[in-house]
C-alpha cells in the first residue's frame, strides 16, 4: 500500500526531532547558538515541507482508503501497533502543518531574542507532534500526540508569551488535560471491549447506542475544548492575546484544528447513533457561537483577542458543517478548517508585523496605517477580506458549502451558519477600518517601515494559497471527495442499521 | 508448634540455602564493611560507600541466577515476582547511596555508617520480598524501619532531621506493632503463619472467620504506614522535609517499591480468598490517597515536603492497580512502581543538587530562573515534572495508562474517573514548578552540581523520555513477574 516506498509519514513526523538533537549539539556563545538555531530549525523545518510534498503528488485522490500506511509492532501484546496512514480528510491537515512551522520560524526570527535555542527546538517538538496526530491510525498513539502538543505549546506561551502568560499557559494546559482525560477514558473502555485500538478495526466495531452517547460525551470533553466550542472556549482568547505570533499562528492554524478533526475521524465513523443523536446539540452550541463570539469580537479593543474571537466563530461553522452528514456540509467543513488555517494565521502574523514595530496590539493605539504602510494595508486587506468570505478568496468555499450543506438539515440552521458570514464582515471591515484607515493620530507611527523583505517572504506563500483557494477550490475538494463521500455514506449505512436493529 | 515440627522432620531438603543467597552474601558483605569501616582512622565514607554499591551489584547478579522454589521450611520464597522488584530496590538502593556521596561530604554527615545503614535497610528489603511468612515478613520490615529510623536522624545535629527521626520512629514502632498484632491475630484464628498454608486455611469456607479478617485489617494498616498510603500518610511530609535530601530521596524510591510489593503479595497471595474484604479497603485508600496527594500538594512552598505528597498521590494510584485484584491491575502496578522509581530519583537527584552558596536549599522559589541559570537541569526537571503529570509521551503517562486500563477494564469507575481527575489537579503543581523554573525572573545561580548528580539525572531523564520508544521489555517483565506471583 505504501506507494513512495519508504516510510514516508514517519519520515515527517520525527524528522524535525533530528533537528532538535542538532540544535541541542550546538556549543558557543548566546549568538552563535541563537543563530545556529534559527537556521537548523528554518532547514529542517524547510526539509520536512519539500517532503511532505510528496504526499501532495503522490496522494491517490480516488482511492478513499488511507495510503501511505506503515504498521510497526509497539505494545504487541495490548494490541497497540504503531500505525501511520493518510487518506483525504488526514492529508492536507499534514502539509498544512508543515508549511505553516517554517513561516512560524521566519516569522519570528527577529520578533524572539531571548532564549532562542529553546523556542526552536519547542517549535520543532511541536511540528512532530502536529504531524504525528494526523497520521496516527492508532488511538493511543493519537492520545500520545494529541496530547504532547501540550508540553511546547505550554512552554512557548510560558515563556515567550506577554503580560498575562502565566495565566494564559496554564489555562490552555489545564482546560485541555482535563477534557482529554477523559476522552482517555473513552479511549480505554474501546481497547477493553475491542481488544485493540486500531482505527481501521475499531471502524468495524459496532458498538450499543448507550454505550456509544457515553463515549460520544467522553469525546466531546476532549474534542470540543480543543475546536473550541462555546462555552469552553474562554481558554482561546488568552492564549492568543499572551502567545507569540508565532504561538497564535500556531495555535489559529493547527491545534484548533484537532478537535474538528477528533470529531471528524473519530466521533462520526465509531459513534454514528450518538452522533446524530447529539447533532441538534452540536447545531444549538454552533450557532450560538457564531451569533455570539462575533458580538463579542465587535467589543474587543485588543487585535489579537479580535480575531481569537472570529476564530471561535469560524469553527462553530466548521462543527456545524461536521455534524450535518453531508458531503457538502462535511467537505466544507473541512475547506474551511483548511482555509481558516492559511487566513488567521495570516492575520495573526498581520498583528505581528504590526506589534513588532510598536509594541502594542490595541486597536486605538493605530489608525491610518494605509499612508504609511501601502504594501502592508493591501496584504491585510486581502486577508480581513478572505476572513469575511468574499467570493474569489480561501473563505468563501467552505462556509457556502457548509449552508449548502445546513439547508439539507433544515434552513434555520442554514440561517445561523450565514449569519457567521455577515456578522464576520462587519467585525473584520469595522477593525480593518480603525487600523488601517483615518487619520495618523499619533507621531510615532509616522516612522514605520513598509513589509521588509522577510515578512514578504513569509505572506507570499500565504497570499498565494488564499488566491488560488478562492479561485480553484477544486484542486483542494478533489483530496478528499472520496474520503469524505465513504464516510458520510458509512455513516448512513450505520444509522440505517441500528434503526432495522430497534425495530 | 506442629507445623514447624513437621517441616523440620523433612530434613535439609527443604532448608535450601542457595534460595537466600542474596541476602546471605548481602548480609556478610554488610558486616564485612562494617568492621573495616571501624577499624582505621582515617575517613571511609567513600570507600565503604563504593564497598555498599560493589555489594548491591553482586547481589543483583545472584538475584538473577536464583532460582524459583521455596526454601528455609517454606519461610522463604523465590519466584520472578520477588526477583522483579528484589532488581527494582537494589537499583534504587545502589542510585540512592550514589546520590548521597557529594551531598554527605559537604554537610558534615560523610560517615561510614551511613551506607552499612542503608545496606541494611536494603537486606531488610530483600527479605520482606523474599518473605513467605508473617515472621519473615517481620524481621525484613524491622530491619529495614530500624535502619531507615538512624538515617532519617542522621543530621543528629540538626533539629528538623531528630525531629524526622524521632517521629518516624515512634509512628513506625507503631505501625510495626500494628502489623505485629494483626499477625498474631492471624495465627490465633488460622494456626499457622505461613502464606501458604494460610491460603489453604481459608479455602475452607468455615476457616474464613471474622477474627482472620480482623487480622487482617490490621496488618493492612501497618503495611498501609510504610507505603505512607491515607490515612496512614501522617509522617511523611515531616521526614520528607526534615530528612537530609538523600535520605528522603532514598525514602522516596526503594522502601516503597518494597512495600507496595509485600502488600501485593500478602494481599494476591495468602489473603487472596477474602479479596472481597481487603479490596474494598484498598479502593478506599487508593481513592483517598489520589485525592489528598492532589489537593495538600498544591499549597506546599517545600519542595521536599510537595515531593512527599506527590508521592502520597503516586502510591494512590499504585494501589488502584491492586484495588482491582485481577491479572491487568498488578501488572499496571508493577510497570507503575517500576517507572515510578526512575523517575522520582532523577527528580530527587535534582533536588540534592539544589545548593546555593554551600547551603541546601528546598524551597521552590529557590528554583526560579533555572530554565536561564542552568538550561540542562531545568530541562530534565521540566522532563520529571511532565512525566509525574502523566502527560504522553513521558514514562509516567503509560504508568498511568496502565493501571487506568487496567480499572476500567474491571468497571471500577470511581477509581478511574477520579484517577483522571486528580492527575489534573495534581498537573497544577508540577506545572508551577516548570513555570517557576522558566517564567519566574532568575535569582542568583545554584551551585555547580557534582558529576554524579548529573549522571543520575541524564539517565533517568533519558528513560523518561524514550521509555515510549521501546516500552514492550520493562511491560514484558512485569508481566512474567506478575504472572509468577499468580500463575
Amino acid at each position: 500500500m505504501n506507494t513512495v516506498g519508504f516510510p514516508l509519514l514517519s519520515l515527517l513526523t520525527f524528522l524535525p526531532l533530528a533537528g532538535v538533537a542538532v540544535i541541542l549539539a550546538v556549543r558557543g556563545d548566546e549568538q552563535t547558538v541563537a543563530s545556529n538555531a534559527r537556521w537548523t530549525a528554518l532547514w529542517t523545518s524547510l526539509i520536512t515541507f519539500m517532503l511532505s510534498l510528496v504526499l501532495w503528488f503522490r496522494f491517490d485522490k480516488n482511492e478513499a482508503e488511507f495510503q501511505f500506511v506503515e504498521r510497526l509492532d509497539w505494545l504487541s501484546d495490548f494490541g497497540v501497533t504503531y500505525h501511520m496512514g493518510v487518506d483525504g480528510i488526514s492529508v492536507l491537515f499534514v502539509l498544512l502543518a508543515t508549511l505553516l512551522t517554517p513561516i512560524c520560524i521566519l516569522s519570528s526570527w527577529e520578533a524572539v531574542q531571548n532564549r532562542v535555542r529553546e523556542y526552536m527546538i519547542a517549535f520543532l517538538i511541536l511540528e512532530t507532534m502536529m504531524v504525528g496526530m494526523f497520521c496516527a491510525l492508532d488511538f493511543v498513539v493519537f492520545y500520545i500526540f494529541f496530547e504532547g502538543v501540550l508540553i511546547p505549546m505550554f512552554l512557548i506561551i510560558g515563556v515567550w508569551g506577554g503580560q498575562r502568560r502565566v495565566y494564559a499557559a496554564f489555562k490552555l494546559f489545564l482546560y485541555t488535560l482535563l477534557g482529554s482525560v477523559l476522552m482517555l477514558l473513552a479511549i480505554l473502555l474501546l481497547w477493553c471491549t475491542a481488544g485493540t485500538t486500531d482505527i481501521l478495526e475499531l471502524f468495524t466495531l459496532t458498538i450499543p447506542p448507550l454505550l456509544q452517547t457515553w463515549i460520544f460525551l467522553a469525546f466531546f470533553a476532549s474534542f470540543a475544548v480543543k475546536v473550541p466550542m462555546w462555552p469552553v472556549h474562554t481558554w482561546l482568547p488568552d492564549a492568543h492575546v499572551e502567545a507569540p505570533t508565532a504561538g497564535s499562528v500556531i495555535l489559529a492554524g493547527v491545534l484548533l484544528k484537532m478537535g474538528a478533526y477528533g470529531f471528524l475521524r473519530f466521533s462520526l465513523p465509531l459513534l454514528p447513533v450518538a452522533s446524530a443523536e447529539f447533532a441538534p446539540w452540536i447545531f444549538a452550541l454552533s450557532i450560538v457561537a457564531i451569533v455570539y463570539t462575533s458580538l463579542v469580537a465587535l467589543a474587543q479593543e485588543d487585535m489579537k483577542k479580535l480575531i481569537a474571537y472570529s476564530s471561535v466563530a469560524h469553527m462553530g461553522i466548521v462543527t456545524l458543517g461536521i455534524f450535518t452528514f453531508t458531503q457538502q456540509g462535511v467537505s466544507g467543513a473541512l475547506f474551511t478548517m483548511l482555509s481558516h488555517g492559511v487566513v488567521s494565521s495570516a492575520l495573526f502574523l498581520c498583528v505581528g508585523v504590526l506589534y513588532d514595530r510598536v509594541h502594542s496590539r490595541e486597536i486605538a493605539r493605530y489608525g491610518g496605517v494605509a499612508k504609511i504602510m501601502p504594501a502592508y494595508a493591501l496584504v491585510f486587506m486581502l486577508f480581513t477580506m478572505a476572513s469575511v468570505a468574499l467570493p474569489g478568496l480561501a473563505g468563501f468555499p467552505g462556509e457556502l458549502l457548509v449552508i449548502l450543506g445546513a439547508w439539507k438539515v433544515s434552513p434555520w440552521v442554514a440561517f445561523g451558519a450565514a449569519l457567521g458570514m455577515i456578522l464576520g464582515a462587519a467585525y473584520m471591515l469595522y477593525l480593518y477600518r480603525r487600523v488601517v484607515f483615518g487619520r495618523i493620530t499619533r507621531d510615532d507611527l509616522r516612522g514605520l517601515l513598509d513589509l521588509s523583505p522577510r515578512e514578504y517572504a513569509v505572506f507570499t506563500p500565504l497570499i498565494l494559497l488564499t488566491i488560488w483557494m478562492g479561485i480553484y477550490p477544486q484542486s483542494f475538494l478533489s483530496f478528499f471527495e472520496a474520503s469524505v463521500a465513504a464516510l458520510v455514506e458509512r455513516h448512513h449505512a450505520a444509522l440505517g442499521a441500528a434503526r432495522l436493529a430497534g425495530l | 508448634m506442629p507445623p514447624l515440627a513437621r517441616h523440620g522432620s523433612r530434613g535439609c531438603k527443604i532448608m535450601n540455602w542457595m534460595l537466600a543467597l542474596p541476602e546471605i552474601v548481602l548480609a556478610c558483605a554488610g558486616l564485612t564493611i562494617l568492621m573495616v569501616g571501624v577499624l582505621p582512622r582515617q575517613n571511609m565514607f567513600f570507600g565503604c560507600t563504593m564497598a555498599s554499591i560493589g555489594a548491591l551489584v553482586v547481589t543483583a547478579a545472584l538475584v538473577l541466577t536464583v532460582p524459583d522454589g521455596t526454601g528455609f521450611a517454606g519461610q522463604i520464597i523465590s519466584d520472578g515476582f520477588a526477583r522483579f522488584m528484589k532488581l527494582l530496590v537494589l537499583l534504587g538502593a545502589a542510585i540512592g547511596m550514589l546520590m548521597a556521596l557529594d551531598f554527605n561530604r559537604r554537610e558534615g554527615l560523610d560517615r561510614f555508617e551511613y551506607p552499612v545503614l542503608l545496606l541494611f535497610a536494603t537486606l531488610g528489603m530483600l527479605i520482606m520480598l523474599s518473605a513467605n511468612d508473617f515472621m519473615t515478613v517481620y524481621i525484613g520490615l524491622e530491619l529495614l524501619s530500624l535502619s531507615l529510623y538512624v538515617v532519617a536522624a542522621f543530621h543528629r545535629d540538626n533539629e528538623q532531621s531528630a525531629e524526622a527521626g524521632l517521629k518516624y520512629f515512634v509512628l513506625g514502632a507503631l505501625a510495626s506493632g500494628l502489623f505485629l498484632y494483626g499477625a498474631s491475630l492471624v495465627y490465633g484464628f488460622a494456626g499457622t503463619t505461613s502464606f501458604e498454608r494460610i491460603a489453604q486455611a481459608l479455602l475452607d469456607p468455615a476457616g474464613r472467620s471474622q477474627g482472620l479478617t480482623l487480622g487482617l485489617i490490621f496488618i493492612l494498616a501497618g503495611l498501609a504506614f510504610k507505603v505512607s498510603a491515607v490515612p496512614f500518610h501522617m509522617w511523611t511530609p515531616d521526614v520528607y522535609e526534615g530528612a537530609p535530601t538523600p535520605v528522603t530521596a532514598f525514602f522516596a524510591a526503594a522502601p516503597k517499591v518494597a512495600a507496595i510489593a509485600l502488600l501485593t503479595r500478602v494481599l494476591a497471595g495468602p489473603f487472596a480468598e477474602l479479596t472481597a474484604q481487603w479490596q474494598q479497603v484498598i479502593i478506599l485508600v487508593s481513592l483517598a490517597s489520589m485525592v489528598l496527594g492532589a489537593l495538600a500538594a498544591v499549597g506546599q512552598r517545600d519542595i521536599k515536603r510537595l515531593m512527599a505528597y506527590s508521592s502520597i498521590g503516586h502510591i494512590g494510584y499504585a494501589l488502584m492497580g491492586l484495588a482491582v485484584a485481577s491479572d491487568e491491575g498488578l501488572h499496571g502496578l508493577a510497570v507503575y512502581m517500576a517507572i515510578y522509581l526512575a523517575m522520582n530519583l532523577g527528580a530527587f537527584a535534582l533536588l540534592i543538587a539544589m545548593r546555593r552558596q554551600g547551603k541546601a536549599v528546598s524551597r521552590i522559589e529557590d528554583l526560579a530562573g533555572l530554565g536561564k541559570t542552568d538550561p540542562a537541569m531545568a530541562m530534565w526537571m521540566t522532563i520529571f515534572m511532565f512525566s509525574m503529570a502523566g502527560i504522553p509521551p513521558l514514562a509516567g503517562f503509560f504508568g498511568k495508562l496502565y493501571v487506568f486500563l487496567a480499572a476500567v477494564q474491571g468497571g471500577f469507575w470511581t477509581l478511574a474517573v477520579v484517577g483522571v481527575l486528580t492527575s489534573v489537579i495534581s498537573a497544577f503543581y508540577y506545572l508551577r514548578i516548570v513555570k517557576v523554573m522558566y517564567f519566574d525572573e532568575a535569582q542568583a545561580p545554584l551551585d555547580a552540581r557534582p558529576q554524579t548528580l548529573t549522571m543520575v539525572m541524564g539517565i533517568s531523564g533519558i528513560f523518561t523520555t524514550l521509555f515510549f520508544v521501546m516500552p514492550a521489555p520493562l511491560v514484558r517483565a512485569a508481566q512474567e513477574a506478575v504472572t509468577a506471583l499468580i500463575g
